[in-house]
Formats: C-alpha cells, sequence, structure tokens
C-alpha cells in the first residue's frame, strides 16, 4: 500500500460486569454500576488495526455512538495506539436498536472519509447480537466478512482473510472499502503503554450531534428503531430431581441406571 | 422525542431508579426522579421501579401491514445438506402459522438444493421458494441476500425466521438493513401476542442472566435469528403435499463482491451439538488430565465431551467443547456434568438437555438445583467405577 490503510474502528462502552442481579424483595432487576470499559471483542479490534497500520502504514480513527461517558472507551482506544478518536452523542440516538445505531454510524462514517476498512468487534459483551457490523455495512453499500480469525493480506486494493464459520474455515478475498467483524482468536490486544495514557488523556474528542449528520432524524434512536423490549424477567430455573449421597460404587450404580433408562447405553 | 416519564401518583420516591441507573443522571429532585443528560433509554431504571411509575413515551405511529401475510422460514443448506436448524424453524414457524391462519413457506439457496424440497414439506411448509444454481455454491452474503430481499418483496411475509448459525449471523442482518427492518438476535422463544397478533420474540440478554422479550411493531417482516438446538425440530410427515417453485437464476443480475478462496471443513465440532450424551467437565476436575477421563466415558456412550468456560479459559480444552451462553447450546437425551457449578451462563447452553446428571462435591453447588440426578461425590471416585460397570454390563 503505498498511503497506507484508513481504518475506522466501531467500538462500544459496556458495563465492567454483565452479571446482573434480581432484587430478592421486589423481584426486579439491579444491573452493576459503571464504570463502563471497552467492549473486550473491541480490544480485538482495535489491536489488529493497529496491526495493520504496523504492518503497512495509515491512520485509525476510532468511532462510538453513546452517551458523553463513552468517551472513557475512546480515550483506552487513543492509549492503546488509535490516532484519532469520534464520539456521536445525542439525546436524540439514545434508546437505538441495532438498525437505528448502524444508521446513525453510518452517517458518521461518511463524515470520517476516507476509509478503506472499518473493524468491528464479533459482538458486544451487553447486547450480545453481533447485527450493528453487517447492518453498518449495508448502510454504506460496502460488503462485509463476519468472524474474521485472520488477516492474511492487504495489496492492490483487496483483503484477504480467513474467518471461522460453524462447519469449517473460509480463506476469503473483497475489494476495499470493506467491513470485517473479528473473533477474539485474531491477536491478542496489547496493554496500553504509559506514554500512550499520556496521550489519551490529552487527546481531542471529536464530537458528533444529531445537527452535524443530515440524513433522517426521525431514523435515530427510539424513534428510528423498529423492534421494541417489551418486558425483561428472569429466566425460571429448570427443577431439580433427586439428590443422592452415600459410597462411590452404590452411586455410579445408580448413574448406570439413569443412562440406561434413557437407553444410551 | 422518546423519553422516559414518571408518574407521580405511582413514584414513592424510594430512589431505586437512582441506583440503577448505569449512566448516573438520574437524582431525586423534591421526591422525584428527574432524568438528566445522558439517558440512553436503557430501561434500567423502568426494570428497577417496584411501583411501575417509569415508562418510556414516545410518539404514536399508524402504519398499515396489513398486506403482509405468512411466515416464512429460510432453510439454511451447505455442502449439500440442509441444517438441522431449519426443521427447527419450520417446527416453530408452523406453529406461529397455525395460530396466526397463514401459510409456511420455506426458501432454499445454493447448487442441488432442489432436491431436498419435499423434505421441508414433509416438515410443514406449504410452499418452498427454489434457487437451484451451480453459481449459488458456496454461499456468498452479497447474491443470497439479493435474492432474499426480492423474495420478501414479492411475497410480503408477515414473519421471517433465520437459524442463528455464522451464516444466518451474518445474512440475516444485512437483509434487514437493505428492508429496514428490525432483527433480533439468538431467539429462544417465538409466540404469538393473543391480543396484538404480534410475534413475540425472547432472547437472553446481559449475559444469560435475564430474559428479554422484544416485539416489532412496525415493520414487516417481523424479523429474527433463532438459536440452534433449542426448538424440537418438525415432525417429518410423508403424506404432507406442497407446491414447489423454482426459479431460475442469472448471475450477471446479483451482486458478487466477497471471493470464497477456500474452505477447509472442520467436522468435529458438530458432533458436541449433534450428540445424544454429552460428558462435560468444569474447574472441580481439578487439571486437564481431567479430560481424559471424560474422553473415556464419552467414546464408551457415544458421546461427545463438552466443558464450562473457565476450563477453556484455563487453555484445559479446546474452544470447540465450551457450552453455554459464550459457547454452544446443546440439548442431547443426557447431560453429565462433572465438576461444574453451574453458573447461569453454563445453564443458558445445557438447560434443554432432556436428563441432566450432575456429579460434584459441594451439595450447595448451583447445579443440583437443576440436575434430574443430582450424585454428591468425588468424580474421581465414581467415574472409574461407572466406567468398569459400562463395559461389564456391555461384556455380559
Amino acid at each position: 500500500m503505498e498511503q497506507g490503510l484508513n481504518i475506522i474502528v466501531c467500538i462500544k462502552q459496556v458495563p465492567e460486569t454483565v452479571e446482573v442481579e434480581i432484587d430478592p424483595e421486589t423481584g426486579r432487576l439491579m444491573r452493576e454500576k459503571y464504570p463502563g470499559i471497552l467492549n473486550p471483542f473491541d480490544e480485538h479490534a482495535v489491536e489488529e488495526a493497529l496491526r495493520l497500520k504496523e504492518r503497512y502504514g495509515g491512520y485509525v480513527k476510532v468511532l462510538t455512538m453513546g452517551p458523553p461517558m463513552a468517551e472513557k472507551a475512546l480515550r483506552d482506544a487513543i492509549a492503546m495506539g488509535c490516532d484519532e478518536a469520534w464520539l456521536a452523542t445525542d439525546r436524540a440516538f439514545a434508546g437505538a436498536d441495532t438498525l437505528a445505531t448502524s444508521y446513525t454510524l453510518s452517517l458518521c462514517i461518511k463524515r470520517m472519509k476516507p476509509y478503506d476498512l472499518i473493524i468491528c468487534g464479533l459482538k458486544t459483551t451487553d447486547g450480545d447480537t453481533g447485527q450493528v457490523g453487517p447492518e453498518l455495512a449495508e448502510h454504506l453499500g460496502i460488503p462485509h466478512i463476519c468472524y474474521v480469525s485472520q488477516i492474511l493480506e492487504v495489496s492492490q486494493g483487496r483483503i484477504k482473510v480467513r474467518r471461522r464459520l460453524d462447519d469449517g474455515v473460509e480463506t476469503l478475498e473483497a475489494p476495499l472499502p470493506v467491513l470485517i467483524t473479528v473473533t477474539k482468536e485474531i491477536n491478542r490486544p496489547r496493554l496500553p503503554t504509559l506514554k500512550g495514557k499520556l496521550r489519551a488523556r490529552r487527546a481531542e474528542i471529536k464530537t458528533i450531534t444529531s445537527s452535524d449528520l443530515g440524513g433522517d432524524p426521525s431514523l435515530f434512536g427510539l424513534e428510528g428503531s423498529p423492534t421494541r423490549v417489551i418486558r425483561v424477567f428472569h429466566p425460571e430455573p429448570p427443577k431439580g430431581g433427586e439428590i443422592l449421597e452415600g459410597d462411590p460404587d452404590t452411586l455410579a450404580e445408580r448413574i448406570l441406571e439413569k443412562l440406561e433408562e434413557c437407553g444410551v447405553i | 422525542m422518546a423519553e422516559i416519564r414518571v408518574d407521580p401518583d405511582k413514584c414513592t420516591g424510594c430512589g431505586l431508579c437512582v441506583q440503577a441507573c448505569p449512566y448516573g443522571v438520574i437524582e431525586l429532585v423534591e421526591g422525584l426522579p428527574r432524568i438528566g443528560e445522558g439517558c440512553t433509554l436503557c430501561r434500567s431504571c423502568i426494570e428497577a421501579c417496584p411501583e411501575g411509575a417509569l415508562s418510556i413515551v414516545e410518539a404514536k405511529r399508524e402504519v398499515d401491514l396489513s398486506a403482509y401475510k405468512g411466515v416464512m422460514v429460510y432453510a439454511e443448506y451447505r455442502r449439500g445438506k440442509v441444517h438441522p436448524v431449519s426443521y427447527e424453524l419450520l417446527g416453530k414457524g408452523r406453529e406461529l402459522a397455525d395460530e396466526l391462519g397463514e401459510p409456511l413457506y420455506a426458501v432454499i439457496i445454493g447448487d442441488g438444493c432442489r432436491r431436498w424440497a419435499e423434505e421441508l414439506i414433509y416438515r410443514g411448509a406449504e410452499r418452498v421458494y427454489v434457487y437451484d444454481d451451480l453459481w449459488l455454491e458456496p454461499f456468498r452474503v452479497d447474491p443470497y441476500t439479493a435474492i432474499l430481499v426480492d423474495l420478501v418483496g414479492e411475497l410480503k411475509p408477515n414473519i421471517f425466521l433465520f437459524g442463528a448459525t455464522s451464516i444466518g449471523r451474518s445474512l440475516a442482518p444485512r437483509v434487514a438493513a437493505r428492508l429496514r427492518i428490525g432483527l433480533t438476535a439468538d431467539c429462544t422463544g417465538l409466540d404469538i401476542d393473543p391480543e396484538t397478533r404480534l410475534l413475540r420474540q425472547t432472547r437472553p440478554a446481559f449475559g444469560g442472566n435475564v430474559m428479554a422479550t422484544i416485539i416489532s411493531p412496525y415493520t414487516r417482516p417481523q424479523m429474527a435469528t433463532v438459536r440452534y438446538k433449542v426448538m424440537p425440530e418438525a415432525e417429518r410427515d410423508t403424506s404432507r403435499r406442497g407446491e414447489i417453485i423454482e426459479r431460475n437464476v442469472n448471475p450477471s443480475s446479483l451482486p458478487d463482491r466477497v471471493r470464497v478462496l477456500e474452505f477447509e471443513p472442520v467436522e468435529e465440532e458438530v458432533t458436541l451439538v449433534e450428540a445424544d450424551v454429552i460428558v462435560s467437565g468444569g474447574m472441580g476436575l481439578g487439571s486437564p488430565e481431567g479430560f481424559k477421563l471424560l474422553e473415556e466415558l464419552a467414546k464408551l456412550l457415544g458421546g461427545a465431551v463438552g466443558a464450562s468456560r473457565p476450563t477453556v479459559d484455563e487453555g484445559w480444552i479446546d474452544y470447540s467443547h465450551q457450552v453455554g451462553l459464550s459457547g454452544r447450546t446443546v440439548r442431547p437425551k443426557v447431560y453429565l456434568a462433572c465438576g461444574i457449578s453451574g453458573a447461569v451462563q453454563h445453564l443458558a447452553g445445557m438447560r434443554g438437555s432432556e436428563v441432566i446428571i450432575a456429579i460434584n462435591t459441594d451439595l450447595k453447588a448451583p447445579i443440583f438445583d437443576f440436575a434430574t440426578l443430582g450424585v454428591v461425590a468425588d468424580l474421581y471416585e465414581v467415574i472409574p467405577r461407572l466406567i468398569e460397570k459400562i463395559k461389564e454390563r456391555r461384556g455380559r
């Protein structure tokens, strides 16, 4: 690559723990407090972008949509080595599902041009859908490849990758620009250096609000989201059965009987 | 713009919403919550309120969706075979279609897929759309998206279901975004709301600790990917009759930007999901060597070896064996959990098992709350004896 690669990494801030407690008295949901962290899958996306920059030269921008506090996740990405950070934040973006989120991100990315490659984590640990990447690629009109586990080569405007499917490993080639989502096995994310942390603290965060974007504002946030969450509840655990204690030989015998009963012996 | 509204008659000023807000933007002002800048409408406060005093208010929307009828299932066809999740979708699809009084369609794409059309009818489809062409092999997102978007435009289905496989999770969002419609990922439950006739899509949320039910009230088709091995397969009934509609494919009119250069199949990953017996190990094994014992037992039973996430994180066994929310969902006839405490995340991946047998030294382990047969003992004392007994039984 003569001029290097222009890479945009899309990230999200997620709650540090996904443990959710149910209040025993009210039966209601009690979510752990932030501090939010950079979505662990996105650390691999950032790392891969930095490795590509080291290999081919280029520039890495990082983008998130979220409340003002999501800035912290952007600074984490800068500390790892990203060059520039963009935060899309506006009350109008609140309550977005994957369609509205991907649409909003696509408008942001059109403002962040040029780009050769967009990298997303496989999914987030909170939403856990893995849909924003492919939906974003569709809004941008570019191809996408999910589950990338290795980038083999970028040359002459094309990228060659390996990706892991349920039934095997595929090697694919796509023209740039393209969007890829990466798995955790693709790399081991680096820790930020002290220098990186200092740079992150001082870095300017570019902010985007809904009025900057153009596009159709009725497609942002909850209003632009076709899905609605109507209920959140605690799943009923399966019922327990017999509990046995005693000498190992008798217990083994009982397991054997159970296996025979199930017709697996 | 949508916002959180507080009902002052219901609010007791208890402040639980203030604690629940992950963004810290709620404060109590004169005994009532005030929602400040930075609210993402995440619903944490709504869920936390014991009085039901909080709700999201938004402008009402009127859309005419009456033209959309029928349930459509994407029958995933790969390397000469139909993915079994497709039969699970047809089973559920049949149920939903009957409830709505609407037809059940299947669509199948790929070289040689025509010969599976009858099978899809035996599994409940009334009409099967077939796109059988050498050019469509192997799967590529671009042309498959174009075909499905076209078919949706023509057929106007009310519901469109995909398996949450690696293919479905890549294809469905592309289709949904092009149609600008809602998509719910990785559902484990689907049913029809008797009043609104809307599809209720239920899925694990926040790491599987809670379930969320989601609807798509404004767009059609109502689209979801469905987790494999959560719903039972449709019964096969060869007396069923249906219509097979074969469609021609014109490659020059279809986009095709990503080239598949090579494919290396991995077989063993499928066996875990398809095994009738799974012998699974957790940290209670004490060391990676413990899996050798489980392997011996699994082999004897013609089953597969599963693992809890911590053992995979420790590097004791490959990720392909991981059962649970971040691994595979399984529903074998027998799930033998050895030294597994039974975290909710693990439970999420194996709760559909017909029989759960747990061996654990700790009577307080959560696994005993849902085991069909719980054995409080050292697995290293019980399993070798069990292996001996199975061999004896076989020897007779």
